[in-house]
């Protein structure tokens, strides 16, 4: 029994780690890319105040079950993914021991779909043009970028015949070396793949409120808007963690975790930053290139 | 201060607080007063720092800004847009078009006082108000909200009859539902 109530107990407090530590990077981004565009920036807390007010809104919009659903839809697959990645290395962090198993990995390449899916059938639901326009752009922009990543972690898999991320943690760990140097043209590939994963510029063609008016979340405000934003900041946390764990050895305390975090980090933030906005097709197609070259010759280097 | 009943609770006072520091803004660019918005929202004003950060919809808005002159065309696309936003929301009256028709002041097709219409909380006033005195409208609305005093929802729900009636006189012909939700 207590070791249940431990469980949850350390559950919720990875949760509140994932989401404070992914609003913490969104507000240091705001900063960083205000510094850059010669600007003061908000503080690096603006993220919370943003997320507080979005939920103290009121929301009177209905459009139909669906659209209530989805943001619940995309915060269950945030925090579904997170149970599945190993905070620290052995697993656990806070008395939580990881839901881990033997294929984890797997599981987790079709979880972290999930929260697209459920988001592009809220914003169908709503029925506004512009959530059309970008739910259709959103998914070809994930068959774009799924491939590549898939690609690596296949390529991991069958180099080190084993599909669990603890496992490719303690092989690691083993070994001495990370696996980024052990596969390199793994993680050039899941680096590239990562870039899209994010939606930041270059490649967020699906929010460019410019062109689409912000895209699926057009129509959702208030309660659902700020959803979204903790979804997505936990959801920021989980792909980091995964790469950190993956590619990096993991960390062994927080400290070194936030460290490698925030260097994966800062390669979409300053790749985007730096970049204006590719249209759809330009997206697909940089996926389909280079990245995708990569992959092939990751897998070749796990094969021979 | 601890006896006083319209102090606010600590609730409030934290929604308020977060309320003013984080206001998603809806430029209504009708008139010529849009071309200050980016201006006062790069880097030379910079208005990111105070929280104030533009909106791509109505539904994530807080702050509607109308830039400008309002003709009656424009008038029904301003309804519908405030209509739709969300609650606590915020109208910043901005240029002396919004205050007494300014320039268009003799114009058959314009409104004069756009508080009749809807319920504005700040006015800034100036043809054409410099990103300067933007960002002071920003900061007097801050304030209001700080103080619990911008309560133009509110308001708009309490006198929606007043209000219908008042934009009824002007849009011959109704051609919008009864409330745009």
């Amino acid at each position: 029994m207590n070791t249940i109530l431990f469980e949850i107990l350390g559950a919720i407090a990875t949760i509140l780690l994932a989401f404070t530590v992914g609003m913490f990077y969104g507000g240091a981004r705001r900063k960083i890319i205000a510094r850059i565009q010669n600007r003061v920036g908000p503080p690096v807390y603006q993220n919370f105040i943003d997320v507080i007010k979005l939920y103290s809104k009121e929301t009177s919009i209905h459009h139909g079950a669906m659209q209530h659903m989805g943001p619940v839809f995309a915060i269950t697959a945030s925090v579904t993914s997170l149970m599945f990645v190993p905070v620290l290395n052995g697993g656990g962090w806070f008395w939580f021991d990881n839901l881990s198993f033997s294929g984890d990995l797997i599981f987790l390449v079709y979880m972290m779909v999930f929260g697209s899916l459920g988001m592009a059938l809220g914003a169908g639901q709503t029925g506004n043009p512009n959530s059309a326009i970008g739910v259709t752009r959103g998914l070809s922009q994930m068959v774009g970028y799924e491939i590549p990543f898939v690609m690596s972690m296949v390529a991991l898999m069958t180099q080190f015949h084993t599909t669990s991320i603890t496992g490719m943690m303690e092989i690691q760990a083993q070994s001495g070396t990370w696996m980024m140097f052990s596969n390199p043209f793994a993680f050039i590939t899941a680096v590239l793949a990562m870039l899209g994963m994010f939606h930041y510029s270059p490649f967020d063609i699906v929010h460019a409120p410019a062109e689409v008016a912000s895209g699926p979340v057009s129509e959702f405000g208030g309660k659902y808007l700020g959803l979204m934003m903790s979804s997505g900041s936990i959801f920021a946390f989980v792909k980091l963690t995964l790469f950190v764990n993956v590619f990096m050895g993991g960390a062994s305390n927080l400290i070194e975790l936030v460290v490698k975090t925030f260097a994966l980090y800062m390669i979409p933030v300053l790749y985007g930053v730096t970049s204006p906005r590719y249209r759809t097709e330009q997206a697909i197609t940089y996926f389909w290139k280079w990245p995708l070259f990569f992959g092939v010759i990751s897998l070749l280097w796990a094969a021979f | 201060m601890y006896n006083d009943k319209n102090a606010q609770t600590i609730v409030e006072y934290i929604q308020n607080f977060t309320r003013k520091n984080s206001l998603f803004m809806l430029a209504y660019g009708t008139g010529c007063g849009a071309i200050e918005l980016p201006a006062t929202l790069t880097s030379r004003y910079d208005a990111e720092r105070l929280g104030v950060r533009g909106a791509a919809t109505p539904r994530q808005a807080d702050l509607l800004l109308i830039t400008g002159y309002l003709s009656t065309k424009t008038l029904k696309r301003v309804i519908r847009v405030y209509e739709q936003m969300q609650d606590p929301k915020y109208v910043i009256g901005f240029g002396s078009c919004t205050i007494n028709g300014g320039m268009y002041w003799d114009s058959y097709n314009t409104i004069k006082l756009l508080d009749k219409y809807i319920p504005v909380d700040v006015y800034i006033n100036g043809c054409m108000p410099r990103p300067e005195s933007v960002i002071a409208g920003f900061k007097e609305l801050q304030s209001l909200i700080a103080a619990g005093k911008a309560d133009g929802a509110a308001k708009y729900k309490e006198n929606l009859e007043w209000y219908r009636e008042n934009q009824k006189k002007v849009l011959k012909n109704w051609p919008l539902v009864e409330y745009n939700w």
